[in-house]
């Protein structure tokens, strides 16, 4: 147990929890906005895909940094609207069309990778956001390098969630958007538009989630490879079960996530590590996505016309 | 824009909308060709001969088409009873898994082959069973359960593939040692590379069509998939109709594993499967979840993936090519199927 005592002491692993949680918390934002207007979007996945490459691609061609994010999210926004007109004003199967959108992101991007790079084995890399150095807060012992040294783009994550928050409970927009998931005849009574409220929701949604894929090659690994996503996206889906699609509470979910996430990966090195097989640790992040999802289950309160297409006039 | 419903859809819609999804596909077929420099319509001609041009071509579609219409069934049953089953990779690896198990000589009898093959079904019937019982019991999506189990299962390959089920002649390459003779299913013709496996597909196919038309479990499957609460009401045991569906559902999938590695490759391997499992749903809604449909489709799923390979090698299009075009495909079918349905009225 020592071991884990002196991980759970250390300042990297703190500071990683924050890197590790900051693409979960954008995407799990974008997956909430999506399901509180009524859209569960099982394109999260791929539009995480589409935004790691988007971003890597744009900044790889010479575009700053933050240009590359733009790219990313104007992507998953396109991606986004796929979704969005199929589900919405068509009215199509949200399982199918999100598992089309993922399928059609993930190959778009493969195929633009090797288009661009026919011959590469080993991705370029680019130069990725540095750490913030705050003067004065950084130096401060334990806190400064947690919290201080993070990119600026993991405090864009935490003002993401914050206006999230912001936005759906404080306004009257996020009302209408709420309504939307709950009670969709109830806004078009109204005088609302069901369908721009759900299309504009998935849209901006997706949009989030394509950011989240930029920050894995922007400020992460710096690199783009096929299966770096890897299951992150699925993981976002059951966070936004675990927080009672709350945004407050799926942030605290995404860290509490990326806790086990860090702790996991630091647990491989001690002698705990040595008895068990390395796979088992890097299983854990999927089992405990399964667990989130039984424990909340009893109490979840899903937003009542989730999965469920508008159709005006039709009961 | 609003949507009307058609009560009876004339054989015109229901025969063009499709036919007009799968032709817009090929037009963005042509579009990706032309993006990547190539001619579009040679580019379309070399996918297809790649896929039927030589003897080798057509028996390479038809072995790469075996596991998809095994997860491509696995799909169809259960999304016709709206289980959402995305967990087909998972399950196929679970046939996989006890394909090595029983075949590499823990099993000595000249019944090995049904054996391995019914052992494989009950795993991948109960790497399934358990999401479906969360759902059943909990109410927890099955969706994202299936989805999650895949990485896992994935994981938990790779340790036995450098673990317990490592082949100690793999010259460290993580794979299992070979399956006896005894447990691999043979050739159909001496001869012809094609194994017996897709001709158990195609039985299967068969016998999925029966279930579903001709027994009282397909009627009660088809009945909770068009309506869960009149099906309650009428007095069906819903749940228990979920989970006999769920056990076939994996059990199909697991199949895909089992004549993988028992007729195919003969060991079991990381890269066992390209996403067979995923390429089923695809498979499955192009067929519109017709058990007969689903061979079909998986041909012509199989002809997209083998042509393309082929094709990159000849026009340097990337192979990826493929998975765009059947994403795009998908789309488009469930976009033409509700086209079929509804009219689209704009005021």
């Amino acid at each position: 147990m020592t071991e884990v005592l002196d991980i759970l002491l250390s300042v990297s692993f703190w500071a990683a929890v924050l890197r590790i949680a900051s693409p979960l918390i954008f995407a799990t934002m974008g997956e909430l906005i999506c399901e509180r207007a009524g859209v569960l979007n099982l394109g999260i996945e791929g539009i995480m895909v589409i935004g790691a490459f988007a971003g890597w691609m744009a900044v790889y061609l010479g575009a700053p940094l933050w240009l590359g994010v733009a790219c990313a999210m104007l992507c998953g926004m396109a991606f986004g609207l796929v979704q969005a007109v199929l589900t919405v004003p068509f009215g199509l199967s949200q399982h199918v069309v999100g598992l089309g959108v993922t399928m059609l992101a993930t190959a778009t991007a493969s195929f633009a990778y090797r288009l661009a790079l026919p011959e590469v084995t080993s991705p370029p890399k680019i130069e990725p956001f540095q750490p913030l150095n705050l003067p004065i807060l950084s130096d401060i012992p334990f806190l400064g390098p947690v919290l201080f040294q993070q990119t600026a783009l993991t405090w864009a994550g935490f003002a993401v969630a914050e206006l999230t928050a912001f936005v759906l409970f404080r306004t009257p927009l996020g009302l209408a958007l709420r309504a939307a998931g709950e009670n969709p005849a109830a806004v078009e009574a109204q005088g609302l538009s069901v369908t721009g409220l759900r299309m504009g929701a998935v849209v901006v949604g997706s949009g989030l989630m394509a950011v989240a894929g930029s920050f894995l090659t922007l400020s992460a690994f710096s690199s783009f490879f096929f299966e770096m996503v890897n299951g992150r996206g699925w993981i976002c889906v059951a966070l936004v079960v675990f927080g009672a699609w709350r945004p407050g509470k799926a942030v605290l979910g995404a860290l509490l996530f990326a806790g086990f996430d860090a702790l996991q990966i630091r647990l491989q090195q001690t002698p705990i590590g040595a008895h068990l097989p390395y796979q088992v640790f890097l299983m854990a992040p999927y089992l405990l996505s399964i667990l989130a999802l039984i424990v909340m289950s009893r109490r979840a309160e899903v937003p009542a016309a989730l999965m469920q297409a508008y159709r005006k006039g039709e009961r | 824009m609003r949507l009307e419903p058609i009560a009876v859809p004339s054989t015109a819609r229901r025969i063009g909308l499709p036919a007009a999804a799968l032709g817009a596909t090929l037009l963005v077929g042509m579009g990706l060709a032309a993006t990547a420099g190539a001619n579009p319509l040679h580019t379309l001609g070399l996918i297809a001969k790649g896929a039927f041009g030589s003897k080798f071509a057509v028996l390479e579609t038809l072995n790469r088409a075996t596991p998809l219409i095994f997860t491509g069934l696995a799909v169809a049953v259960a999304f016709r009873a709206r289980l959402w089953n995305i967990g087909a990779e998972a399950q196929l690896y679970a046939g996989a898994i006890v394909a090595v198990v029983l075949g590499t000589g823990a099993l000595a009898s000249p019944w090995v082959l049904p054996v391995t093959a019914l052992a494989a079904m009950l795993a991948g019937a109960l790497v399934l069973l358990g999401p479906v019982l969360l759902k059943t019991r909990l109410g927890v999506d099955e969706v994202v359960t299936t989805l999650l189990l895949n990485f896992v299962m994935l994981l938990f390959v790779g340790y036995l593939l450098e673990g317990p089920m490592k082949d100690p002649m793999g010259m460290g390459w993580p794979k299992s040692p070979a399956l006896l003779k005894e447990a691999r299913l043979p050739r159909i013709l001496d001869g012809l590379r094609l194994h017996w496996g897709f001709a158990l597909a195609l039985i299967s196919a068969g016998l999925v069509w029966v279930i579903q038309t001709r027994s009282t479990l397909g009627f009660e499957m088809r009945a909770v998939g068009a309506n869960q609460a009149a099906a309650r009401f009428a007095g069906m045991p819903v749940n228990t109709v979920l989970v006999k569906t769920a056990l076939l559902s994996g059990g199909l999938a697991a199949l895909a594993g089992w004549s993988e590695v028992a007729g195919l490759k003969g060991h079991l391997s990381s890269d066992l499967s390209p996403g067979f499992g995923y390429a089923g749903i695809i498979v499955a809604m192009l067929a519109l979840l017709h058990p007969l449909g689903v061979v079909v489709a998986a041909l012509f799923v199989a002809a997209v993936f083998v042509g393309s390979d082929s094709m990159s090698r000849a026009a340097g299009v990337p192979t990826y090519i493929a998975d765009m075009l059947l994403a795009v495909a998908l789309l488009f079918m469930v976009l033409a199927l509700m086209l079929t349905r509804y009219r689209v009225v704009w005021k």
